[in-house]
């Protein structure tokens, strides 16, 4: 299974993009899905560059796998920072006015409308989250 | 990597992005907008070169809409299938005029 270790810093979401669309490109992935999962990638590693370490260093560990029979993608981000569970998060209010609008929040919320499956577990002192698409 | 094109003619400013509006090139469209919109009564979003847009870029337009409802108006055009989708999962599609 390919897998990219790089240090949690958002200069780094690059590297890990251009990782994964090699390996979609493999796979003759559709444009649109693979925006979508480079849009979720955004997302995903923007918050553990930001969020995961505080001021102390840390890496992301990136793995990707993908089964041909089923056209099923599955991308697991993992960190060894503060345990968090993202999708507890509660949802945005997309229904709120402009002015009030708080957008915290938001990155994860469009990562579970993109892609058909997300899930998180932390185990061994690590932060593991999954995502999956059919693409 | 972004782009960003600027075109002012009077009180009409248009914007034209290439590229991608995420984490590390909001930052650079958010400077750029700083100061610029003041005297601006119309905003033209151009988003024909715009690849993708994560919620970094979302914060960055929200704000551009929330100076522009005081003073003026905004329009966004050339919305690709991709980026409309965003708009629309977000709600974001209820407070921009999309053109």
């Amino acid at each position: 299974m390919p897998e990219l270790r790089v240090q949690a810093l958002t200069a780094n979401i690059a590297e890990i993009t251009d990782f994964i669309d090699s390996h979609l490109e493999e796979a003759d992935c559709p444009l649109k899905a693979q925006t979508q999962i480079d849009i979720a990638v955004d997302e995903i590693c923007s918050n553990i560059s930001f969020y995961a370490y505080g001021p102390e260093k840390g890496d992301i560990l990136v793995n990707y796998d993908y089964d041909p029979d089923t056209r099923l993608c599955t991308i697991t981000f993992s960190d060894s920072g503060i345990p968090f569970d993202p999708l507890a998060v509660k949802e945005p209010d997309t229904t709120v006015p402009v002015e009030e609008r708080d957008i915290g929040g938001m990155g994860i919320f469009l990562v579970r409308k993109t892609m058909d499956q997300v899930s998180y577990e932390y185990k061994d002192g690590m932060n593991h989250l999954t995502i999956q698409k059919k693409i | 990597m972004l782009n960003i094109k600027k075109d002012q003619k009077d009180d009409k400013l248009t914007i034209a992005l290439n590229g991608k509006l995420d984490t590390m090139t909001s930052p650079q469209l958010e400077e750029e907008i700083s100061g610029c919109l003041e005297g601006i009564s119309e905003l033209v979003l151009d988003l024909a070169g715009l690849e993708y847009i994560s919620s970094a870029g979302l914060r960055v337009i929200l704000s551009m809409q929330k100076i522009m409802n005081r003073s003026g108006e905004m329009r966004v055009i050339h919305v690709n299938e991709v980026i409309q989708d965003i708009f629309d999962v977000t709600g974001f599609s209820d407070i921009l005029t999309i053109a």
